[in-house]
């Protein structure tokens, strides 16, 4: 298996897609959502992340099962550090540490 | 052996003798990159961490940070990189097809869009050092003009912030340098013809880093310059 030719059209729209979605971030930061800002800017990020992983780094189309098991395992770790380490500060009193 | 001919014939020039033929070379080099962008992912997650515990302590310091920060400029830098992801994901292309001449071309637009990002960084890190907000004993920080009045800001904990700025696009700006090193040694090579349609792996796998450091901005961009900017 030789590795899958992605069409032009669809680099395009991802494109597209990509640079709507980075005015949409700037623009939505000037509006007052509360707490909602940053849920809403990393959202928008997330999707930006997993077009350019799925459509330009071609996981989407990748034949080895070895290569789905390494990025899940990066994504993995990097909550496990963020979420452990948050676990803890965010249960003690403030700037002790 | 004498009596096999068929594997003498089927050689590519491009072809490692330790792999069993071109696919399986293709896969381990590509295993091989998407381990390395994984502990990419641990490097800069150190980093992302170290953000997220201090802007949690000090979220008013890093508000009136990030509010300093041109956002006009991050956009730009944001639509530029993923305009360079785009030149890269087509020059793969162009080589799986076996173009040269395009592939030369695209991998020569995405070095100058790698080199205009690092430019507009260059003028807002020289507006950083002219507005004191450097890191260090020159630091300086007028809070009324950023931030509201009735908030206290500790300049300490801005210092934080900023450093925090620095370190975050310093090496994300380290890895756009060696990713405009890398293409133009692949601008040469592409140029003297070394990829085609049956070998094109250095610039698949150079794609996949690009396009990582383009994730990393991707974040970078609503983490740094778009904390607090409500009216």
């Amino acid at each position: 298996m030789s590795e899958h030719i992605v069409s032009i059209k669809l680099y395009y729209a991802i494109w597209i897609a990509l640079l709507v979605l980075t005015g949409i971030t700037a623009g939505v930061a000037f509006i007052d959502l509360g707490p909602f800002n940053t849920v809403v800017a990393l959202v928008i990020a997330t999707l930006k992340a997993v077009l350019v992983l799925l459509f330009f780094m071609h996981l989407k189309y990748a034949s080895e099962k070895m290569t789905s098991v390494v990025v899940i395992s990066a994504i993995f770790w990097l909550l496990l550090l963020l979420a452990l380490s948050l676990a803890d500060y965010s249960t003690r009193p403030l700037g002790v540490s | 052996m004498s009596d096999s001919p068929a594997i003498v014939e089927s050689h590519n020039p491009a072809q490692q003798h330790h792999f069993a033929d071109m696919e399986q070379q293709r896969q381990a080099a590509s295993l091989g990159m998407w381990l390395f962008l994984a502990t990419e992912v641990m490097f800069f997650g150190g980093m992302f961490c170290a953000y997220l515990i201090y802007r949690y302590w000090y979220y008013p310091e890093f508000a009136a940070g990030s509010k300093t920060l041109d956002i006009w400029l991050g956009a730009i830098n944001t639509g530029v990189l993923i305009c360079s992801s785009l030149t890269v994901a087509l020059s793969v292309r162009a080589a799986q097809f076996g173009k040269r001449k395009l592939l030369v071309t695209l991998l020569v637009a995405t070095i100058l869009l790698g080199l205009v990002f690092l430019g507009i960084k260059g003028v807002e890190w020289a507006s950083k050092f002219e507005e004191h907000h450097v890191p260090g004993p020159s630091f300086h920080f007028e809070p009324t003009a950023h931030s509201h009045p009735n908030t206290k800001i500790d300049p300490q904990r801005i210092q934080i912030f900023f450093s925090l700025y620095f370190a975050m696009t310093g090496i994300h700006a380290l890895h756009m340098v060696i990713g405009v090193g890398l293409f133009a040694v692949l601008t040469f090579y592409a140029w003297k013809g070394r990829y085609n349609s049956a070998y094109y792996t250095p610039i698949e796998n150079a794609g996949l880093y690009w396009h990582f450091v383009d994730i990393i901005w991707i974040y970078l961009f609503p983490l740094l310059y778009l904390i607090d900017r409500k009216k």
